[in-house]
């Protein structure tokens, strides 16, 4: 008899790479959902321009690299990657926007660093930035939520917006943009902001039409949606807590803290903590395990750091949202950490003195 | 976080009280355990034939003693060794010795080893057994050798000669009973607990009375509620025997994890248990230990436990040592229809490793022969990159960072790999078993190991040469000198001489006294002044102690490279990783040199005269034996006596640490002497 030969452990949990994208993907669709109600069906077809760009691009890449294209397309980080750009850019930011944008990730800060677990940037943040700086305009035009807008729009509209620049109907998007009352609308984080600059205090700003109390209509749903879907991935172990926990407290430590200082100057951590990209960044961007830190307290400084960029970004810096910027910073500085947060390895004193850098 | 300072009663009563330490990670995998622990442990018929390899544990094999074609009964030691870390191999039944060759053996690689061959003759006839029930009037070396005799080596994975363990010259703390039994499938340990438990807690007693520990604790996976009533009721009595309870977590059985969760200590990484007052023995060697002492049978049959899909009726058997695998298939109805192809892993998933043949033998770390169906196993070429998810090091027992071992690994970056602490990983496997990327680490890590070891034997290699050649070189230009030197002053006195013709008389005396003093100079000068003054019996005494430590360090010396070629074995959680073994393997080294030296002592009084030609060669001091005597007028005896013990103490040690690297300069000095005298 002739006997298969295998190496311990013989076992193992069912659960792969592919199954944890997916189930981190599902986890996205209430957030999406929401994102569809509030802001219109533009991220849908941005969905999908990002999916089949990503998974185009990865597979060329993957042949001409001579890999298994087959599999590493099944393992759905593409796919990952594709979905959080796509919630990422305005709904009716032209199509280019999405194929630029998902092309420089898996191209270039996936691919050419060597494929999935080799690169140091999450990819969909650095695609993120890359096309906030070069298309500013497009980058920032966010809707207001359909409910202020004075002109409706649908699937239809989104789609042809997408590829023409035009709804259904011949507008524009600076033509969505304005209210009942003609007035262009900002997001909240940009109202803020503005307001700030023009002497207002942040409450006088929450009267906004765009407000509704302390948050911004549209965005607290969104946020709130994201949440869900996190504590979902929390729950079924999918990520761990400690980057989530630990993003959002950085944020909203450093938040509460400027608000009691002086809350005319400073928004509540509530308004940060339910505006932009928030939940979305702390479930589903920060959580990237190929670009985080790695060991346990490394998480939790990672995490925390990023919150606190994000504050100091949102109040003091010249974008209106902070996430992509502060995931990056800290990617460059994830071998650091991980260097100095090695766990003390059972029966040693101390940790290990002559660590070895990262790779 | 910091060692507990805790006292040994504190501790105690901590967990008398039920709280126990926790250990970082660890998984929860299916148990599969009621597959197999429904039923009794069965007698199976024998086979046809029994192998029986004359190495079984971790050590060296002994000298056969059987010849083909000998009538052997149940019992007969088939191996013989004075070497303290042997133990011996018995025939597991009566009949016939039909071969003596190399058969496949019970390790991952597949490799031959020396085995008997055995045809039972049916009759199953034990040869005289003497037990010692009355062991605790006896002298504690004299049980100690019993258990030794009896072949009982570590039966929970490791296979540590426990006669070993049995003498650890330090305070035993804690005796701890391992019945923890963590891996899923296996229930050999379960099974031996429920039925038997009223004999581990005799072989506890003669632990007990050989360790003297302050506290014994029986440490049970609270999955086996049976076995923990079974155990609490044989412990009954015994006040400071305390059998606890563990949370169900893989590898709770470890060795390091069962130490941190009953102790909150922690072994040091190169140490062993006894560092921090632990001794652990399995409930199975127990068991064995007191089959040993009470009815004076040696260890020739083991639990194991026959499970897995592809088995019809899995369940526990009492199998002799040396049934091949195939046989105890058959006796579990194996269906090979529900396999991919045929597959049978001796130990547990988590650290078991598969067999090559079907006629791999049971042996003594045999504790389950697990025989997966397709869909219980893990498919073997899914490996994908590696997400740096984390999932590895948050399940990882030992706390390190799988991810980076594995990526340094991968890279050959051994260094780095070491700065990692690739050494402390005990292989249990917890790692690869969350890996999304379904990543074989484990494997990566015994190729790093295995990689490392190779490096540093050739490296020492390498210095040893090194030094001989340089030491050669300066002994030969030494030598030299002193040749030049000695013709310089011949010629210097031939000068004098005829100059001073008239009183060349007392010249010539003069030249003499030079002569002799320099002769007496050189005598002093020689590297090792008290080997040469002993006397006699305690040369002979060192030369034995030599001689052992030299062969000690031989067979050292041969097991390793046998052990960089091939994957650990790690064969399940209670086992050691390899790196632990050969950090025991030192600390044992020690002990068995303790050992060499107490039978070198015993030796030396008995039959002074009786050495071989041999040891006088191997034994520098011989050479000088004539000088030895006159200097024995001029010190006490005794006082060299000490001395020389000192020295070959001191020498037993050193050739612990030198290992073979002893034999070539020990040769260097005789060379030497004979060159200067
Ligand atoms: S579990 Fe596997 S994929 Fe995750 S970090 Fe460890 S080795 Fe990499
Ligand atoms: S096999 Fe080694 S690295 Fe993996 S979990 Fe076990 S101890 Fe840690």
């Amino acid at each position: 008899m002739k006997f298969a030969l295998a190496s311990s452990p013989h076992q193992r949990v069912n659960r792969d790479t592919g199954q944890i994208m997916r189930m981190v993907c599902y986890a996205a669709l209430p957030g999406i959902a929401m994102q569809c109600w509030f802001f219109g069906m533009g991220v849908l077809v941005h969905l999908l321009i990002a999916s089949a760009t990503a998974v185009a691009t990865e597979a060329l890449i993957l042949e001409l690299r001579k890999k298994d294209f087959e599999r590493a397309v099944k393992d759905c980080s593409a796919l990952l990657t594709a979905l959080l750009i796509a919630v990422s850019i305005p709904p009716f930011a032209p199509w280019w926007i999405t194929v630029i944008g998902t092309v420089f990730a898996i191209g270039v800060v996936k691919q050419l660093y060597g494929g999935l677990g080799f690169n140091l940037f999450n990819p969909a943040m650095a695609a993120y930035v890359m096309l906030l700086v070069s298309f500013p305009v497009q980058m920032t035009a966010w809707l207001p939520p359909q409910s202020l807008a004075e002109q409706s729009h649908n699937l239809m509209d989104a789609i042809s917006i997408i590829f023409s620049g035009f709804t259904t109907e011949g507008y524009s998007i600076s033509q969505l943009r304005v209210d009942v009352d003609g007035v262009t609308l900002a997001t909240p984080l940009d109202a803020v902001k503005t307001g700030l600059t023009q002497g207002k205090t942040v409450s006088e700003t929450l009267g906004l039409s765009i407000f509704n109390g302390a948050t911004g209509i549209g965005w607290f749903a969104v946020n709130a949606a994201f949440l869900l879907g996190g504590l979902f991935l929390l729950q079924q172990r999918v990520i761990s807590w400690h980057m989530p926990i630990s993003m959002l407290a950085g944020l909203a430590l450093t938040a509460s803290f400027f608000y009691l200082l002086d809350s005319d100057q400073y928004s509540s951590p509530w308004f940060h903590l339910f505006s932009g990209g928030a939940m979305l960044g702390a479930f589903f961007i920060v959580t990237d395990p190929v670009s985080g830190s790695t060991t346990r307290n490394g998480r939790l400084i990672f995490g925390a750091a990023i919150g606190i960029w994000v504050y100091i970004i949102r109040q003091w810096g010249g974008y209106p949202d902070a996430i992509a910027f502060a995931v990056l910073i800290m990617n460059m500085a994830v071998p650091l950490i991980d260097y100095y947060t090695q766990p003390r390895t059972y029966g040693h004193r101390s940790n290990s003195s002559n660590k070895g850098a990262r790779r | 976080m910091a060692i507990t300072p805790l006292s040994v009663e504190d501790i105690f009563d901590r967990l008398k009280r039920g709280k126990r330490w926790d250990f970082p990670g660890g998984v929860h995998p299916a148990e599969h355990k009621t597959l197999s622990n429904q039923s009794e442990i069965a007698r199976v018929k024998l086979a046809d034939k029994l192998y029986i390899p004359l190495k079984q544990h971790i050590g060296v094999e002994g000298e056969l003693q059987v010849s083909v074609g000998q009538k052997v009964l149940k019992g007969q030691p088939l191996t013989h060794s004075a070497h303290p870390f042997a133990v011996p191999v018995h025939a597991s039944t009566s009949g016939t010795v039909v071969d003596i060759a190399p058969q496949v053996a019970a390790h991952p690689s597949g490799l031959s080893e020396l085995s008997v061959v055995i045809e039972p003759d049916g009759i199953d006839q034990w040869i005289d057994l003497k037990p010692l029930s009355n062991y605790q009037e006896m002298d504690k070396a004299q049980v100690v050798e019993a258990i030794c005799d009896a072949g009982i080596s570590g039966l929970g994975g490791a296979g540590f000669p426990s006669h070993i363990k049995a003498q650890p010259g330090k305070n035993v703390e804690f005796l701890v009973i391992n019945g923890v039994e963590c891996e899923p499938y296996i229930t050999s340990d379960d099974r031996l607990m429920r039925e038997h438990a009223w004999q581990i807690r005799q072989g506890i007693d003669v632990l007990v009375h050989l360790l003297a520990p302050r506290h014994v604790i029986i440490a049970v996976e609270d999955n086996k509620p049976e076995a923990l009533d079974a155990l609490s009721v044989a412990c009954r009595d015994a006040s400071n025997y305390l059998v606890c309870d563990v949370a169900t977590k893989y590898p709770a059985g470890g060795e390091k994890q069962l130490v941190q969760v009953l102790t909150g200590r922690e072994v040091p990484g190169q140490g062993l248990p006894i560092d921090v007052g632990v001794i652990m023995y399995n409930v199975g060697t127990c068991f064995a230990i007191a089959d040993a002492i009470f009815s004076g049978k040696p260890l020739v049959e083991r639990v194991v436990t026959l499970t897995g899909g592809a088995l019809n009726k899995p369940h526990n058997v009492w199998a002799p040592l040396g049934t091949p695998v195939e046989h105890l298939l058959s006796v579990a109805e194996y269906q090979p229809g529900k396999q991919a192809s045929p597959r049978v892993i001796m130990g547990g998933p988590m650290m078991g490793f598969t067999v090559t043949d079907a006629r791999v033998p049971v042996v003594k770390i045999t504790n389950c022969l697990l025989v997966p169906s397709v869909d219980e196993v893990r498919n073997d070429n899914a490996e994908q990159p590696c997400i740096r998810c984390s999932a590895c090091a948050d399940a990882c027992p030992a706390s390190l960072l799988p991810q980076q071992l594995y990526w340094h690994s991968k890279a050959a970056e051994l260094d780095k790999a070491q700065d990692y602490n690739l050494f402390d990983c005990i292989e249990c496997g917890a790692c690869a078993y969350v890996c999304p990327s379904e990543i074989p680490l484990v494997q990566y890590y015994r190729q790093a190991k295995a990689d490392i070891r190779n490096q540093r034997d050739e490296k020492d290699k390498a210095e040893r040469a090194k030094r001989r050649f340089e030491a050669r070189k300066a002994r030969l230009e030494a030598e030299q000198q002193a040749r030049e030197e000695k013709h310089r002053k011949a010629a210097e006195a031939r000068k004098q001489a005829m100059q001073n013709k008239d009183t060349d008389k007392s010249a010539r005396v003069s030249d003499a006294i030079a002569r002799a003093k320099a002769k007496k100079q050189q005598t002093e000068n020689v590297t090792e002044p008290v080997a040469e003054t002993q006397p006699k019996n305690a040369a002979v005494a060192a030369a034995i102690a030599r001689a052992k430590a030299k062969r000690a360090a031989q067979t050292d010396a041969e097991k390793k490279p046998e052990a960089t070629v091939q994957p650990s074995p790690a064969h399940n959680h209670e086992s050691d990783n390899d790196d632990a073994e050969s950090a025991a393997q030192r600390k044992q080294r020690q002990i068995a040199a303790a050992v060499a030296r107490a039978k070198a002592k015993k030796q030396q009084g008995q039959d002074v005269n009786k050495t071989t030609p041999a040891q006088h060669k191997s034994d520098e001091a011989g050479n000088n034996e004539q000088q030895s005597e006159q200097d024995i007028q001029r010190q006490a005896e005794s006082k060299q006596q000490r001395i020389a013990a000192a020295v070959a103490r001191a020498k037993a040690k050193k050739a612990n640490r030198q290992q073979a690297q002893n034999t070539s300069d020990s040769d260097d000095v005789t060379e030497e002497k004979n060159s200067q005298s």
